[in-house]
């Protein structure tokens, strides 16, 4: 087993180099170079001196690889060097909201896993009956409702019937724990939908495929308790799709992010992303792409690990 | 005849043959799955609104009337106008022109590539399907709207940008599905005898292997149109995507409709309904698809 977790512990290191050699290629093929273009695009036109002087202070003056190189080598120390646009340093930028999106990834990964397991399993129970059919429909609607939509509607409803208003100051989670979860509980119920969407889903077709293995008739045919059987014997060998489904998910909640902090001010990752991208703020844009895809493949990491552990069938290689 | 065939059954099979035209083909799903019939029906719905947008439409889509400004829904503008006077019905109905042009054009161009890069790589195998397999990884570690967004801030976004970086990202991710069916496909008996005929390599890949994933293809095709505009909306919705005074659903939904959402609610409500509607249709669609051509295929 051990063996196992090392070996796939170093194959991430290929797929890592090579997420961070794809941005860096692909903020490089831009037509003139980021520094004109960046500079171009607020003024129309720029002295050449300028131009150089910029080259020089992002070192885009310098070779490729020896650019790379650097970047490469401030990334393992922690060091993504300084915003374009702010001229702070990104470790800093990035350090004072990582905690803020985390915490708000978790609590939607949560809530769309409470709404979903309970869901998709009686979903599968009642095949065909209304509960299906309703559990189907929300979720197929919760694929196709688009979280920034939600958020706006929540927002409007808690204005009109509470006369809510959605704090401007991010209060942190050790300053007040009520206040901060009161203030993320509606863009993690945003996000939290979609997510349960995706989640329902598998555990319904996952249920589904389950209840019609031997091992469950065998289980009735002994006179088990349809409770247990569901307990011991379904539930529990159903839910390996659906874990990894959700570390999927959650992994891909950056994404859900981006949008959803836009609507309710929340000053996470995802808007300090979506203003990089806005300003051409590449050296920011370039260090959030990086994040966002080793945080994927991080959780896939031990996704895999989990997978291998909870199920004695998949040997490790 | 060699074979002795029951009359009945050449009969049979004949009346089946002559009902199993594109139209019987259609009214055989509508039947079996009136769900997935109702998801298609909303999208020739659509797509006949969009084509005839500039007919339908009651107002002009960019005409800024401030003597209009915040109407409520009533007889003259009856889903209400916008923050510039602008008729919220007929920006929808253009906005349905730029949801379904993004759509189409980025899942076709992006199932069509993934579908050539993924039987190709099945197809070559050895190195060259274990160096794209780990390129397409890569690019999987990113997700959708990241990918897109960064492909935006290089771009720039213009339309055909936006169709650019939504299509990029789905490349890999239908590579990965249509491969998994090819590699069965490239152990078939009459691949080996095109080979043994002496066709090129991509005479095989094109005739003989791409005719057979049609169904991954198609299902992969009517699942990325959903996200397509799903993706279009959240990028219009930043800001990143198409911009004023383009008609666009993300786009209405983005400043004023969330300035004045309790004013003037039905800025916030109807494009959110129409972006729902669309994707829920396509995905409904594409389900049933799913279900009919390939059951075991799992999509999101």
């Amino acid at each position: 087993m051990w063996k196992y977790v090392v070996k796939r512990f170093f194959l991430m290191i290929p797929t890592l180099l090579g997420v961070a050699v794809l941005i860096f290629v692909l903020m490089r093929i831009v037509p003139g170079d980021i520094v004109e273009l960046r500079l171009a695009g607020d003024t129309g036109s720029v002295s050449e001196e300028l131009l150089k002087s910029e080259r020089a202070r992002f070192g885009l003056d310098q070779p490729l690889w020896k650019q790379f190189g650097t970047w490469m080598w401030g990334v393992v120390r922690f060091d993504f060097g300084t915003s374009m646009w702010t001229g702070a340093s990104i470790g800093e930028e990035i350090r004072l909201r990582f905690a803020l999106s985390l915490q708000l990834a978790i609590m939607a990964t949560a809530v769309g896993v409470a709404i979903a397991i309970p869901l998709g399993v009686a979903s599968a129970l009642k095949q065909d009956s209304w509960i299906d059919y309703v559990a189907r429909i929300v979720s197929i609607a919760g694929i196709a409702t688009p979280s920034f939509w939600l958020g706006i509607l929540m927002i409007l409803v808690l204005l009109v019937v509470f006369r809510w208003v959605p704090p401007m100051v991010y209060t942190p989670f050790w300053v007040n724990p009520w206040q901060n979860l009161v203030q993320l509980i509606w863009p993690a119920l945003a996000v939290g939908y979609r997510l349960s969407a995706v989640v329902t889903r598998m555990t319904r077709s996952a249920m589904l495929e389950v209840l019609r293995e031997d091992y469950i008739r065998t289980a009735r045919a002994k006179g088990l308790v349809e409770t247990l059987i569901l307990k011991r014997h379904a539930i529990k060998n159903a839910m390996l799709p659906v874990l990894t489904v959700t570390g999927i998910e959650f992994a891909f909640l950056m994404g859900g992010l981006v949008v959803t902090e836009q609507v309710f001010n929340l000053n996470g990752l995802g808007l300090l992303f979506v203003q990089a991208v806005a300003h051409r703020d590449y050296t920011l844009t370039q260090a959030l792409v990086l994040l966002v895809a080793s945080v994927f493949i991080i959780v896939n990491f031990f996704m895999d690990i989990m997978y291998g552990w909870l199920d004695p069938r998949i040997r490790y290689r | 005849m060699a074979i002795n065939v029951p009359f009945d059954a050449v009969e049979i099979a004949a009346a089946d043959k002559a009902r199993s035209g594109w139209w019987g083909g259609v009214l055989d799903f509508a039947r079996r799955r009136p769900l997935g019939a109702a998801g298609g029906a909303v999208v020739v719905f659509l797509i006949l609104v969009a084509l005839t947008a500039n007919v339908i439409a009651p107002y002009n889509p960019v005409r800024v009337d401030f003597g209009a400004m915040l109407t409520r829904p009533n007889a003259a503008h009856w889903l209400g106008t916008d923050a510039f006077g602008r008729d919220v019905l007929t920006r929808l109905i253009y906005g349905s022109r730029t949801a379904l042009l993004v759509g189409f054009v980025a899942a076709m161009v992006g199932s069509t590539l993934g579908a050539v890069l993924g039987v190709g790589s099945a197809y070559f195998g050895g190195r060259i399907d274990l160096y794209l397999q780990r390129f397409m990884d890569i690019f999987i570690a990113f997700p959708l709207i990241i990918l897109a967004l960064a492909i935006v801030a290089i771009l720039g976004n213009t339309i055909p940008n936006v169709i650019t970086a939504i299509t990029i990202p789905m490349i890999p991710r239908c590579a990965l599905v249509i491969r998994s069916s090819a590699l069965s496909i490239r152990e078939m008996p009459y691949v080996d005898a095109a080979r043994a005929a002496g066709f090129s390599n991509a005479r095989i890949i094109l005739r003989h292997m791409l005719p057979n994933v049609m169904a991954p293809y198609l299902i992969m095709l009517t699942a990325f149109l959903g996200q397509a505009i799903l993706l279009e909306s959240s990028l219009s919705f930043l800001g990143l995507g198409v911009q004023e005074p383009t008609a666009a659903w993300g786009l209405m939904l983005r400043g004023a409709a969330v300035d004045f959402a309790e004013s003037a609610p039905w800025m916030a409500v109807f494009p959110g309904l129409a972006i729902s509607l669309a994707v829920f249709a396509f995905n409904l669609f594409g389900d049933s698809l799913r279900d009919a051509l390939d059951p075991k295929l799992r999509t999101l």
